[in-house]
């Protein structure tokens, strides 16, 4: 069982390519992440599995256990249980944090049946608790005057509700500070087990020591272009990206 | 997606949209002229003063142009000729549900009507094309001298009230409409409560037209006596007919001292009625007049509910929601006339417009000089849907004097591709999505409603959001 990328090659639509045959296999289970400089992909990648309307793929396939995602609409993707957790939530105002992931929860549910509000609450607020979140957050319009830090415990807040078995985290220690990268990264690992696969995508080894992939890539112009360790991502930390540019022009040079 | 979509309004989106076979013992023909309104006061057994009232209402009609040079050319496709004004089987209401004739009986049914009444409500009537079928009210209330009737048995049987304060708040000549409908009026609800009566339950009106090519022209008058409370909420549905139907109404409303009274209103037409109607009220020394007011569905409406602050420390409200959705214009408002000290109003208006709907807010308050303590606040908020959606404000405030304040805020906002993609990322389908946004906009608006109608309103959110998607 796993979410896999094959050679997808992607644009904007009406505009430019981003993605240029990339492949990429999460296992559940697995947790991978994906790093690479400013604008090789990696915000794009997370859009494009989504079914973000302002992207087309051009050619590729994007299979969930098996089955093509790619017809489907982004809510569909979702259900079927694609989580992303996204860089710049949005602010929905006027919408109640509790009952926006209620009605997120509805909509899986079959015709005729419904949420059962007690154990929801129990449950809203068991996994509030580990987040470090208060109380009056559920009646808190959907990201509305948050700060950086409460937005993406929010996600992973959205993201244990929702239970995915996969999930895509775009830049989620992005805007976070040292404790509040904590928390996140524990609300992570607690989802963590044979069921879940993960796509880590970040600028930053810092994330990565909080929550341990098992595989890192490298992402530079719209293609993986190195796998491996949690290792590598320490090399990038400490080296940059240019050395890898130059060493993946050498061979071209020839 | 799409036939999730489907599924759902299979259920619910013919609530209002059917219609059983006309069959009328009364009917004034087509098209208005003098002999219209002898026929509608013969059949009505209406007394002489108020056969005068007619004829003159329909002669300031007719001379008065359609207010084209500030509101929708749209006006100009209203073919009065080629409308029936009067069509009933019976003048007198019944009290007794089994009493109402069944092909009638079978549309409230259909629409919840003797539901609800067991349910909360105090009293109810029930207008089927020009009359009341149905009028009832909680006998304890009766005992308490509350009167809850039809506007032509209200005129018959309780003239000394009546006459006193029959078109002084809305007089004949104030707009064409108003006109119009002095001229052919029948239906409606007259209302009087005693002096400290205050009704627990609201007093509710379903107002339903069944009829093809048809005018209703219902006439509301509401008096609370001096420290009375009431609530009156109305409902209107018709079914979708290819041609124009006209619905246009004038509600009046006298809030005598201290005396509260909340006017409710949600209206669900179909999209061929012309919707124009005139709603005001007097609010006498601190008196209290709050109109709700949500308008979704008719091709054109046009309303802006107005309060005349006339004793010191009266309060005047005015909150309203109006939903546009393709092809359709709601130009609505409120009107606040601010006539004594220390009075003060409050309007806040919400607005949707969806695909190319059009939502206008027309706002009136006025404060003149010579008055001391005035404050008012006005919030009008728009939210656009589609990139081709419309709305358009058009506030007039003139206020003199230094003694007085005025606060005006007003916001246009869209829903954007980026929260549309966000909720469908977590599930929700499209419709679902906007649907929520649209909630959200108006949620803090919907609080202040009573329960029973904030659901109602939500439903009809769902389903007009579903139906732009789908």
């Amino acid at each position: 069982m796993s979410l896999i990328i094959r050679d997808l090659h992607a644009r904007v639509v009406g505009g430019q390519q981003i993605l240029r045959g990339l492949n990429l296999e999460i296992e559940k289970g697995r947790v991978h992440a994906v790093m690479g400089p400013n604008g090789s992909g990696k915000s794009t990648l997370s859009k494009i599995i989504a079914g973000h309307p302002d992207y087309e793929v051009i050619s590729g396939e994007i299979l969930l256990d098996g089955t093509s995602i790619l017809g489907l609409e982004p809510d569909a993707r979702a259900r079927a249980g694609v989580f992303l957790a996204f860089q710049y939530p949005m602010e929905i105002p006027g919408v109640s944090n509790a009952n926006f992931i209620r009605a997120a929860l509805s909509a899986r549910l079959a015709e005729g049946e419904e949420l059962e509000a007690t154990e929801y609450y129990a449950d809203l607020y068991e996994k509030m608790d580990s987040l470090e979140i208060p109380r009056g957050f559920t009646a808190r319009s959907v990201n509305e005057g948050f700060s950086g830090g409460e937005k993406k415990r929010n996600e992973v807040l959205q993201m244990a509700m929702l239970k995915p078995s996969y999930a895509i985290l775009d830049e989620t220690d992005s805007g976070l500070d040292i404790d509040a990268l904590k928390i996140v990264s524990a609300g992570v690992n607690a989802l963590r087990g044979p069921g879940f696969g993960a796509l880590v995508i970040t600028h930053y080894q810092r994330l990565l020591d909080y929550i341990n992939p098992d595989v890192v890539h490298v992402l530079v112009d719209g293609r993986i272009v190195r796998s491996g360790g949690p290792e590598l991502a320490l090399e990038l930390e400490a080296k940059g990206y240019d050395w890898l540019r130059e060493e993946l022009a050498e061979p071209a040079a020839v | 997606m799409s036939s999730e979509v489907i599924s759902q309004l299979d259920v619910d989106r013919t609530r209002g949209d059917f219609h059983y076979p006309e069959e009328h013992k009364f009917d004034a023909g087509v098209g208005l002229t003098h002999a219209t309104i002898d026929y509608i006061v013969d059949v009505k057994g209406e007394p002489d003063w108020i056969r005068e009232f007619r004829h003159k209402a329909l002669d300031v009609f007719l001379s008065k142009p359609m207010p084209t040079n500030w509101a929708s050319k749209d006006l100009e496709n209203i073919i009065f000729e080629k409308i029936r004004y009067y069509l009933s089987n019976a003048q007198k209401a019944t009290r007794s549900w089994d009493e109402v004739p069944d092909d009638v009986k079978r549309t409230f049914e259909r629409l919840g009507i003797p539901e609800q009444e067991r349910k909360f409500l105090a009293g109810v009537e029930a207008q089927f094309d020009s009359e009341a079928v149905y009028s009832n009210m909680k006998k304890a209330l009766g005992d308490q001298g509350v009167i809850f009737v039809g506007s032509t048995e209200g005129l018959k049987e309780y003239p000394e009230i009546f006459k006193k304060w029959f078109g002084k708040v809305i007089p004949t000549g104030d707009n064409k409409f108003s006109a119009l409908n002095a001229a052919v009026f029948s239906g409606g609800s007259f209302i009087y409560v005693p002096p400290g009566v205050k009704l627990k339950h609201p007093l509710q009106a379903y107002f339903r037209i069944n009829a093809e090519n048809f005018g209703q022209f219902e006439r509301t008058l509401i008096i609370a006596d001096e420290g009375s409370e009431v609530m009156y909420m109305e409902g209107c549905t018709a079914p979708k007919f290819e041609t124009a139907t006209l619905h246009s109404a004038v509600v009046e409303l006298v809030a005598l001292k201290g005396a509260k009274i909340q006017y409710v209103t949600v209206q669900n037409w179909s999209a061929n009625v012309f919707n124009l109607v005139t709603k005001r009220a007097v609010a006498h020394e601190e008196a209290e007049v709050k109109w709700i007011d949500c308008n979704i569905g008719s091709r054109l409406t046009m309303k802006y509910p107005g309060v005349v602050l006339k004793g010191r420390k009266a309060r005047g409200e005015v909150l309203s929601i109006a939903l546009a959705n393709n092809g359709q214009h709601q130009d609505t408002g409120a009107k606040m006339i601010h006539a004594a000290d220390e009075t003060t109003s409050n309007i806040i208006s919400k607005s949707i417009s969806i695909g190319k709907g059009r939502a206008t807010y027309r706002g009136l308050v006025h404060i003149p000089k010579h008055l001391k303590g005035c404050k008012n606040n006005t919030e009008c908020d728009a939210l656009l849907i589609n990139s081709n959606s419309r709305t358009d404000t058009y506030p007039a405030i003139t206020v003199r004097g230094s003694g007085n304040s005025v606060q005006h805020e007003a916001s246009v906002s869209q829903v954007s591709t980026e929260q549309i993609f966000y909720m469908q990322q977590r599930g929700l389908s499209e419709a679902q999505a906007m649907s929520l946004s649209v909630n959200g906009f108006v949620n803090d608006l919907v609080r202040e409603f009573p329960m029973e109608y904030s659901v109602e309103l939500k439903r009809l959110i769902d389903l007009e959001m579903e139906d732009s998607v789908g």
